[in-house]
């Protein structure tokens, strides 16, 4: 099948039941999506399909022929980052940074729709990725800040 | 990329008898340095085991692993500030397993004696002996908040002598005096003010003979470290490009999966793999000893597979269910203390009058890292290669040598980051699996990922502990205060697993936290008792001082109570007797938490301290009723480190303690039905939420002698702050975690 990750089309072998994280990282190579728990608890695998934050664990490849999926690595690069890239940067977010990518993601859609969210706004939307290392102050000061920086550009 | 170049190392365990058996032989040992694992590479110099110039910069090798703690950045800038680097010049990578990287300071934390006193003739010695047993046995391990703590003069020393030597290439070549040379941004300046880059110099300011007598910089010259650095892993972090061990992808690499026995060390009696074996993408299924594997086409496929068999399991050896394994902890209460590390004035015999009493109670606890335990290897032509996130790579490597039968020079052990260790990544298990599943297919690379539910229910938990408490009050501080904790020894465990044995003697993780803390009280009785529980247990951040802390602080707020006494003018008074730096962190919480100020009404304080791996720590927790629900409104935390090196990260540190402590507080436990963990991922077992996260104010002093640790001091005050906290907006004191089971949760 053909799926478009990043704006390439890439064509895969797989069961169309292999949720797409697999797809993702054991068949493409594309690892910056985590898995961490495979059943939608942890928000680890976060992606954008069709500018929807998913839970790539969750998602058969099958259904996905057609939608344009976008990971961490097709958000910004280290040399050109997403402005919540750079402002996970700036507030220096990671520890030990392995939920990163699904909270980068989640945060980017929730900017999307909301470009200038609330405290309860950011509660509501991040509070289904978890970070064992407590990272969210700064979480929060970071989407705060890549709020500032996506409106004034 | 593989590092590990050719040195000659002693196995662990004869290098280890060696220490016993002949004092000459370990003297001469301890004298020597350890050999210099790195080769250099194609346009590399390599100066010492931790110092590589390149054209474009320096790579230093940090001695420990980067698991969240932001260690790497620090190690790395102890070595920049030496050599006068820019910190865009600096990169940081791990070093392989060698004896060149021995952690000097972890055997501190095994010694009896309360590190906020002044330290004896006797302590002095131990500690002396300990850091060169660590030396002798190249006991290379990330833990015990001591990363910087052993690496602050080491590093140091190595930066400060590559410079020298770099400065010395630039005198000869220049023909001038190496007084009149200068460093600046990576680069030797001439009096002339013409500058040398280091790659320039490298190659032969490498041959020169190493300085012996270089002094560090004085403080006061620092342009580093004291200062906020931007982290050398954020911009990988933040963009996905960052290597976990998860992320190692190889040439014709297979994927593994296991099914470990659910009844943690029992045997396993028969399993049913047919399910499995039909699956189509399945390569093989292998039993491995207390683990069936399944080799597939990807992880997907192992994953389903392996959870597909059917275990049938030999009785486990320990009681089945929660309450026996509590019954049996409580049974430990019988027996003769193992060790009673504090006895002033007499101790428990001062028990007399109106004495207060209480038990109190914690679960066992898994580790829950973000990155499910993995690990990568590939046996091809007498070679082992290990790629596995991890604390302790030479045990891996001695370990995986002796099962494939290889001298440990034919092991190597590559460390990419860790998603999260705080504890765990210290155990071989996982990269043990590894190596057997690799065994089975050698030439080919397989990469062994488990599943979270193997994860969290094939941990090494943090111990389950019961505390009887007893006090008497005085005027206004307690006079007599005894505490009898019994639990499982994480000492012993970890001791069998890794020695094979477990030496006699005191156990001091059982009791710290209780027998080491800096309270002034006339007869302090802390006795730890061993439970024979056989549930895997192990170091989970901050060990004894999780379960400790809890006790004491929340029984020491039970006492002042019962008199009517504030209690953070108690502990101040009890504090300011025995440590200054330690009641100045109490006071300064307390001043940034308004304590003793009228609260609005449904708020409530609570405070507890805990000195832990050489630093003192003060918590504030802010509780707040919303409906019937608790919200962990605020949290303001003081802590005393001796030297902060970088303020922004150190923060960060004691934030994410106080998260991993509260979370634990209100909603983690194990529990046990059939010999089985009853959880299994993170709906069963989770940590706290954006929606569920407090405001948290650190403030960072250096009022303490010495450096103290960073990572774990923000865990042990959080759950006895919170529990008091609770106390006081509600009248119900719990005295049993989690908190949950109590009271409700925003």
């Amino acid at each position: 099948m053909e799926l478009s990750i990043n704006g390439r089309t890439h064509r895969v072998e797989a069961d169309p039941e292999m949720p797409l994280l697999w797809v993702l990282r054991d068949l493409i190579g594309l690892t910056g999506t985590k898995y961490g728990c495979g059943i939608a608890a942890c928000g680890a695998c976060t992606v954008h399909v069709d500018g929807v934050a998913e839970r790539a664990c969750q998602l058969p490849v099958g259904d996905l022929e057609g939608a344009r999926i976008v990971t961490v690595e097709g958000l910004g690069t280290p040399g050109a980052l997403h402005a919540v890239q750079a402002a996970w940067v700036a507030h220096q977010v990671a520890q030990c940074g392995y939920c990163q990518s699904g909270q980068i993601m989640q945060a980017a859609a929730l900017l999307a729709d909301t470009p200038d969210p609330t405290d309860a706004e950011i509660d509501a939307a991040m509070s289904g990725n978890l970070c064992r290392c407590g990272t969210y102050p700064r979480i929060r000061a970071a989407i705060h800040d890549a709020a500032a920086r996506l409106r004034g550009a | 990329m593989s590092r590990a170049g050719r040195i000659a190392r002693r196995s662990f365990l004869v290098a280890a008898a060696s220490v016993a058996g002949g004092a000459a032989f370990g003297y001469w040992q301890y004298r020597r340095d350890p050999a210099n694992p790195l080769a250099a590479g194609e346009g590399e110099a390599v100066f010492n085991p931790w110092v590589v110039v390149r054209a474009d910069g320096v790579t230093v090798i940090t001695p420990r692993a980067e698991m969240g703690q932001g260690a790497q950045t620090t190690l790395a800038a102890l070595v920049a500030e030496e050599m006068d680097l820019g910190w865009d010049q600096v990169r940081a990578e791990h070093g392989p397993a060698a004896a060149a990287y021995y952690n000097g300071f972890l055997g501190e934390a095994g010694l009896p004696f309360p590190d906020y006193a002044d330290k004896s003739a006797m302590q002095e010695a131990a500690q002396d002996f300990f850091g060169a047993v660590a030396k002798l046995t190249g006991l290379q391990v990330t833990g015990g908040s001591s990363s910087v703590r052993d690496g602050f003069d080491r590093m140091r020393a190595a930066g400060a002598t590559a410079r020298a030597m770099l400065v010395r290439a630039a005198a000869d070549r220049l023909g001038i005096d190496a007084a009149s040379l200068k460093t600046e941004a990576g680069a030797v300046i001439a009096p002339d003010g013409s500058a040398i880059t280091y790659g320039d110099l490298a190659t032969e300011a490498a041959a020169l003979d190493p300085p012996r007598d270089v002094a560090p910089k004085p403080r006061a010259d620092w342009r580093l470290l004291g200062h906020d650095l931007p982290r050398l892993d954020m911009a990988a972090k933040a963009t996905g490009t960052a290597g976990f061990g998860i992320d190692v992808r190889l040439p014709g690499m297979v994927h593994a999966a296991v099914r470990a026995n659910p009844v943690l060390g029992a045997e396993i009696e028969r399993f049913d793999a047919a399910e499995a074996k039909a699956m189509p993408g399945v390569h093989k299924v292998l039993d491995i000893g207390g683990a069936v594997a399944v080799i597939a086409a990807d992880t997907w496929t192992a994953m389903r597979a392996a959870e597909s068999i059917a275990i049938t399991s030999a009785p486990a050896p320990y009681p089945e269910d929660t309450e026996a394994i509590f019954a049996k902890i409580a049974a430990a209460f019988g027996e003769a203390p193992n060790d009673t590390l504090r006895n002033d004035g007499g101790g428990a015999d001062a028990l007399t009058g109106e004495v207060i009493e209480a038990e109190y109670r914690v679960p066992y606890l898994a580790h829950a890292c973000m990155e499910p335990m993995n690990a990568t290897a590939l046996l091809d032509g007498g070679q082992l290669t290990i790629w596995t996130g991890n604390q302790a790579p030479t045990l891996i490597r001695d370990r995986a040598a002796g099962l494939a039968g290889l001298d440990r020079d034919n092991v190597t052990v590559v460390t990419p980051f860790l998603g999260g260790g705080f504890g765990r990544r210290g155990e071989f298990d996982a990269a043990i699996q590894a190596v057997k599943i690799a065994m089975a297919v050698p030439g080919t690379p397989v990469k062994l990922t488990w599943s979270r539910e193997e994860d969290m229910r094939h941990d090494f938990y943090r111990p389950a502990a019961i505390a009887r408490m007893a006090g008497v009050m005085g005027r206004d501080t307690p006079e007599a205060f005894s505490a009898r904790i019994a639990a499982p020894s994480v000492n012993r465990a970890a001791s069998r697993r890794i020695l094979g044995f477990a030496p006699p003697g005191p156990d001091r993780l059982l009791t710290e936290g209780a027998f080491d803390q800096p309270y002034h009280i006339p007869h302090h009785h802390v006795a730890g008792h061993i439970a024979d529980v056989d549930v895997p247990v192990g170091f989970w951040r901050s060990v004894g001082n999780s379960h400790n802390a809890f006790f004491n602080e929340c029984f020491l707020d039970e006492l002042a109570q019962s008199k009517g006494l504030d209690p953070v003018a108690m502990r101040l008074r009890m504090l300011a007797a025995e440590h200054a730096p330690s009641a100045a962190v109490m006071e300064r919480a307390a001043q940034m938490a308004g304590w003793g100020r009228p609260r609005p009404a449904g708020r409530a304080l609570g405070a507890a301290f805990c000195y832990s791996f050489g630093s003192p720590v003060a918590q504030i927790v802010e509780v707040a009723d919303e409906d019937g629900r608790i919200r962990i409104a605020r949290v303001w935390a003081a802590v005393d480190v001796g030297t902060a090196l970088d303020r922004r990260n150190i923060e960060a540190q004691v934030v994410s303690g106080i998260v991993y402590g509260l979370s634990a507080a209100v909603m983690g436990e194990i529990t046990f039905a059939g010999g089985e963990v009853e959880q299994f991922n993170f709906p069963d077992y989770d940590g706290l939420r954006m929606h569920q996260m407090p405001a948290v104010e650190v403030a960072v002093l250096e009022a303490n002698a010495t450096m103290g640790g960073v990572g774990e001091i923000g865990t042990p005050p959080a759950a006895p702050a919170l529990a008091n906290a609770v106390f006081a907006l509600t009248g119900k004191r719990v005295r049993t975690l989690p908190l949950w089971h109590h009271v409700d949760f925003v």
